[in-house]
């Protein structure tokens, strides 16, 4: 039987003496859309980071494809198959957007013509190939993420972290987010996504991890996840019903 | 507001394009060396040229600075320990052992380079400001281990001897057209480097370095390997200037190769003309130098505070009106497609 793609195994991180992420266990198969969700300092984000290889967990192992990577660092990751995006939007401001994106594809492709076809490809995908030569510093805040998502996409991932890539969204431009997300699946590749938005999340997810103080609160299917009385009690309070 | 394109990439035509840009600038730039590679024809006044000489080296110098400090971010004001180490390297090895100064540039290259890669490993640990500070203080260092190395001089410095004209030695006492040429083959191997560069995985590696490390290390970036990476070829290729330095002037002292304002000097023509700009580094040196040199010799003998209060007050004013140097000023304004 082959391993799950990520295999994350009561996985602890400490910042001093706050506990962002306690003894967490997820795991996600290959092709699934995973959602990642909790309110603010749930610890979803420094989850990502252990995962992506920004932090090192204080404890616990992360497996990814069946091998250890908890101590490898990111760029290494990167190469293995892990891709993320940030919560606050991390381009490169003083480079066009192709530029941008062919920092990811170099990954995969040593040399620039090739690694510059992959871009404007991904580009393409990602709806932004009209805004190729632009600086990306010139973005409006939905191009951003929609290019954070193509450069991570250019590292040619296996696992992508999409980490509130909907935030700030319009419905409409949410929809094309949502839709983007869905064709990043048929190419493949596993998504697991932080997001706040639980008429965006849950429509799209095959299920739902949720997180609460660092810790799991509630596992299981949207629908399932939604009527948990806790999921109910960390989000709306406890006197409030989901709709 | 169409984020979508309806249209699917006109990807061949862009990098069709891109190519055409390329061999564009590489074209320029010929014509550009050719221009002044012709200069000695008319110029023939000996303090002129003496400016041309001085303007192409910190073109070439800035060039280098450039790689590590515009490309790659790492503001260093220590790089008068590379063209130091350049320097000495070239005139002990020319007055000790007459090795020619061609294989000494190169040499003191190296050396700089393996000294770069060595602080670096160190330094490369220290982010921003600590950085530069750091490079400022391990150049004082330099300088005053220099003053007290008494093989080469200690402070009085290295005298070369006296010899005939000849491209072997570089020495030219009587005509410095010579010279001319071999300071603009410097700035353009030092461009041309930044061009190549500038369209490979280092050159990419390194402004994603710049702009953001966290995204660049999520997207496979080595980010120490390529801060060392960039530090060594900028470490070689001032250190070869300041061998040229040393063949220029046949004589050098700790004071007049490794002093805190080469530092400075190699920085500001970049930070002037552009900082990660293929063309900054020598569009300011062409403005920054001549106008030392005008400044010094038109506001008197004791000049040297002046030319700087001069310095300050251009950055200043072009910090205020171009933040991104002059060279913005020749960019065109490209319209968003789509």
């Amino acid at each position: 039987m082959t391993p799950p793609l990520l295999d994350i195994r009561s996985v602890t991180r400490r910042f001093g003496g706050l506990v962002a992420v306690n003894d967490v266990s997820l795991t996600v198969g290959r092709g699934e859309i995973v959602g990642l969700i909790g309110p603010n300092g749930a610890g979803k984000s420094t989850l990502f980071g252990l995962i992506a290889g920004a932090l090192a967990p204080t404890s616990g192992t992360i497996l990814f494809e069946g091998q250890d990577v908890s101590r490898l660092p990111a760029p290494e990751r990167c190469r293995r198959g892990i891709g993320r995006t940030f919560q606050v939007v991390k381009s490169f401001d003083s480079m066009s957007v192709v530029d941008n994106v062919i920092v990811g594809s170099l990954v995969r492709h040593r040399h620039l013509a090739e690694a510059r076809a992959k871009a404007y490809e991904v580009l393409d995908f990602a709806g932004l190939a009209g805004r190729a030569g632009a600086a990306a510093g010139d973005l409006t805040p939905p191009e951003k993420r929609r290019l954070e998502v193509a450069r991570a996409l250019a590292t040619e991932p296996k696992l992508l972290l999409l980490d509130e890539v909907m935030t700030g969204l319009t419905p409409t431009e949410a929809q094309k987010g949502v839709e983007l997300v869905r064709r990043v699946r048929e190419t493949g590749v596993t998504v697991l996504m932080v997001e706040h938005v639980m008429e965006i999340v849950m429509p799209l997810v095959d299920r739902a991890f949720v997180m609460h103080l660092g810790r799991e609160l509630a596992p299981g299917s949207p629908k399932e996840v939604a009527a948990a009385q806790g999921v109910i009690a960390a989000y709306l309070g406890e006197r409030r019903r989901a709709a | 507001m169409s984020i979508v394109a309806t249209v699917p990439p006109p990807a061949r035509a862009e990098a069709a394009a891109f190519l055409r840009r390329r061999r564009l600038e590489l074209a320029g730039a010929a014509l550009v060396a050719a221009l002044v590679a012709c200069l000695p024809l008319v110029v023939r006044d000996v303090y002129t040229q003496n400016v041309i000489i001085l303007t192409l080296l910190y073109a070439a110098l800035s060039q280098s600075w450039n790689i590590l400090g515009g490309y790659c971010g790492q503001i260093s004001l220590g790089h008068a320990l590379y063209f130091g180490i350049g320097a000495y390297a070239t005139s002990l090895l020319y007055t000790k052992a007459g090795i020619l100064p061609w294989f000494g540039m190169a040499a003191g290259g190296i050396v700089a380079a393996a000294v770069a890669l060595a602080l670096g490993y160190q330094l490369f640990r220290l982010a921003g400001h600590y950085f530069t500070i750091a490079t400022i203080v391990l150049a004082e260092a330099g300088l005053l281990l220099a003053n007290n190395w008494d093989y080469a001089g200690a402070a009085t410095g290295i005298q070369w001897p006296y010899g005939p004209d000849s491209w072997a030695t570089l020495q030219f006492a009587r005509n410095k057209v010579p010279y001319i040429w071999f300071a603009l083959g410097l700035v353009a191997i030092t461009w041309l480097v930044t061009w190549l560069i500038e369209n490979s995985r280092w050159g990419y590696w390194w402004r994603a370095v710049k702009d953001n490390a966290d995204a660049a290390e999520s997207l496979g970036v080595m980010i120490f390997r390529s801060k060392m990476a960039a530090a060594a070829i900028s470490a070689f290729f001032t250190a070869a200037g300041g061998g040229f330095y040393a063949a220029f002037v046949s004589y050098i002292d700790p004071e007049s190769t490794m002093n805190f304002s080469f530092s400075l000097l190699m920085a500001l023509p970049a930070v002037l003309g552009g900082i990660g700009t293929l063309w900054g580094p020598a569009l300011g040196a062409a403005i920054l130098i001549p106008l030392t040199e005008l400044t010094r010799s038109f506001l008197g003998g004791g000049g040297k505070g002046i030319d700087l209060i001069v310095y300050g007050a251009l950055i200043m004013a072009i910090a205020l009106a171009r933040p991104e140097g002059l060279i913005s000023l020749f960019r065109r304004v490209r319209a968003p497609h789509g």
